[in-house]
C-alpha cells in the first residue's frame, strides 16, 4: 500500500500538476478516484481532506495537504535526493524559481485556466462555450506570453538554467490549450513555443497524459 | 541600506512585503513608485517588473518580484534572526506554503475584486459592478467559514505559530474593514475575529500601518 496518495482524477488540471511531480521524482502513489460530475469532493470525506471542496487532496503517510502548488513544493523539498531536481539549492536561484511559479499562480493560470475550462473542459462535460470570457481571456493571456517571450531570451527555462517546479507547474494548461484555437499564440512566439515543446515530452509528463486516456 | 524596495506603501502587496521585512528586522529603504502617473508601467520600472507592478526589491545585485516570493525569500534567508515565519520541519513549512496557497487562490482574488469595484473605480469615476461584489461577497462568506472553522482547531491558520500565511492577509484585511466597509465579514466569526485582532497588532505591522500616515 502506498505512503502517497492523490485523491483527484486524472482530468483536473491541478491533480495533474502533482502527479506529474510526484512522477519527475519516481515516487509510486496510489490516485485515489474523486467522482467529481456526483458532487464527491463538495461533501464528507473529502471535505476533511481539502475543506474548500477541491481536488486535489494529498496524503503522505500522516501527513495531509491540499493546493498543488504547496503539495508539489513539499514532494520537491521532501524527496529532494530522489528522481529529478526541480527545485534548487542556492537561495537566490530559489527565489527566481519563486518568483516565476508566482507568475504561474497569479497571471497566467487566471487566463490560462479560464481558457482551459471554456475550450477543453467544457465541451468534455457537454457545457456551452461562452465566446466573451474566451476573447478577454486570450487577450490577456497574450500578454503574458509576451513576458515569456522576452524572459526566455535570457533563460533557458521560465525559473532558470534547469527545468523546475516554475516550468513543472505550467504542464497541465498548457497540455490542454495546445488542443484548442489557443495554440495559435504558442506559436507565434518562437521561445515560448519550443519552450512548450521541450517540456510537454518529459518522460514524467507523457505518464499524467497515459492516465488521461485511460479515463 | 542595501535592500530598496519599490512600491507606494497605501498598496496590498508592498505592504505584504514590507510586513515581512519589518517581522524579520530587515532593514529596507522604501522607494516610492507613484501609481496615479503611470510610472509602474514605464520602460525603466519594466525592467524590474515585467508585468509593471508592484512591489519590486533590488539587493545589491539581487532583483526580485511577486510580493509571497520576496517574503519567502527573506523569511528563509534570515531564520535565524528575528521571527521564524516558515517553520521548522518539512511538514510545518508544507502547511505554511498549503495556506499562502489559500490565501493566494481561494481569498485574494475576491477581496481584491470587492475593493477594485467599490473602492477603486469610483475613485476614477467609473462605476462599479454591485452585483459583482455582491457575488464575491457570498463566496468569500463561504471562505471565512473555512477559515472559522480551521482557527478552532488551530491558534493560526498553518499551525499554532504566526507565519507568512497569517501574514500574508493582513493588507487585504484590513481594506476589506476599511476602505470596502465589509467589517462584518470578520466580526461575526469569533475566531476569524481573534485572529484578525492577534495579527493586526502585531509590532511589525503598526509600524507598516504608521508608513501609510
Amino acid at each position: 500500500m502506498a505512503t502517497i496518495k492523490v485523491h483527484g482524477n486524472a482530468l483536473s488540471t491541478a491533480a495533474q500538476r502533482v502527479m506529474a511531480c510526484l512522477h519527475e521524482k519516481g515516487l509510486p502513489f496510489e490516485l485515489v478516484l474523486v467522482d467529481m460530475r456526483a458532487g464527491e469532493h463538495k461533501r464528507e470525506p473529502f471535505l476533511s481532506l481539502n475543506p474548500f471542496g477541491q481536488v486535489p487532496a494529498f496524503e503522505d503517510g500522516d501527513l495531509k495537504l491540499f493546493e498543488s502548488r504547496a503539495v508539489t513544493q513539499y514532494i520537491a523539498h521532501a524527496y529532494a535526493d530522489k528522481g529529478n531536481q526541480l527545485i534548487c539549492l542556492d537561495p537566490k536561484k530559489m527565489a527566481t524559481v519563486s518568483v516565476w511559479m508566482e507568475v504561474e499562480s497569479h497571471h497566467f493560470d487566471s487566463a490560462a485556466a479560464m481558457l482551459t475550462w471554456e475550450l477543453a473542459i467544457k465541451p468534455l462535460i457537454g457545457m456551452a462555450t461562452e465566446a466573451t470570457v474566451v476573447e478577454e481571456n486570450k487577450v490577456k493571456l497574450a500578454k503574458v506570453l509576451d513576458v515569456y517571450e522576452a524572459r526566455l531570451a535570457q533563460s533557458k527555462y521560465i525559473g532558470g538554467d534547469n527545468f523546475t517546479l516554475a516550468d513543472l507547474h505550467h504542464l497541465p494548461s498548457v497540455q490542454y490549450l495546445m488542443t484548442t484555437q489557443v495554440k495559435e499564440l504558442f506559436d507565434t512566439r518562437p521561445r515560448v513555443s519550443a519552450w512548450c515543446s521541450e517540456i510537454l515530452a518529459r518522460p514524467a509528463w507523457l505518464k499524467v497524459c497515459a492516465l488521461r486516456g485511460n479515463q | 541600506m542595501a535592500l530598496k524596495v519599490y512600491g507606494p506603501v497605501r498598496a496590498a502587496c508592498p505592504q505584504r512585503v514590507l510586513a515581512c521585512l519589518l517581522e524579520m528586522g530587515v532593514e529596507f529603504e522604501l522607494i516610492r513608485v507613484d501609481l496615479d502617473s503611470g510610472e509602474h508601467k514605464q520602460p525603466d520600472f519594466l525592467l524590474r517588473q515585467p508585468f509593471g507592478q508592484v512591489p519590486a526589491i533590488e539587493d545589491g545585485d539581487f532583483r526580485l518580484f511577486e510580493s509571497r516570493a520576496i517574503i519567502r525569500y527573506y523569511a528563509t534567508k534570515y531564520v535565524e534572526r528575528g521571527t521564524n515565519l516558515i517553520g521548522s520541519t518539512l511538514e510545518e513549512k508544507a502547511l505554511v506554503d498549503q495556506w499562502l496557497e489559500v490565501e493566494a487562490h481561494n481569498f485574494n482574488d475576491l477581496v481584491y475584486t470587492i475593493v477594485l469595484q467599490l473602492v477603486v473605480f469610483p475613485k476614477m469615476g467609473q462605476r462599479g459592478d454591485l452585483a459583482l461584489v455582491r457575488s464575491c461577497e457570498e463566496k468569500l462568506e463561504k471562505v471565512l467559514d473555512v477559515y472559522e472553522e480551521r482557527l478552532s482547531k488551530s491558534h493560526y491558520l498553518a499551525a499554532d505559530f504566526f507565519s507568512l500565511a497569517d501574514l500574508s492577509h493582513l493588507p487585504a484585511i484590513r481594506y476589506l474593514m476599511n476602505e470596502a466597509g465589509m467589517g462584518h465579514l470578520v466580526r461575526n466569526r469569533k475566531n476569524v475575529n481573534s485572529w484578525w485582532m492577534d495579527i493586526s497588532s502585531r509590532p511589525a505591522w503598526k509600524k507598516v500601518m504608521k508608513l501609510m500616515d
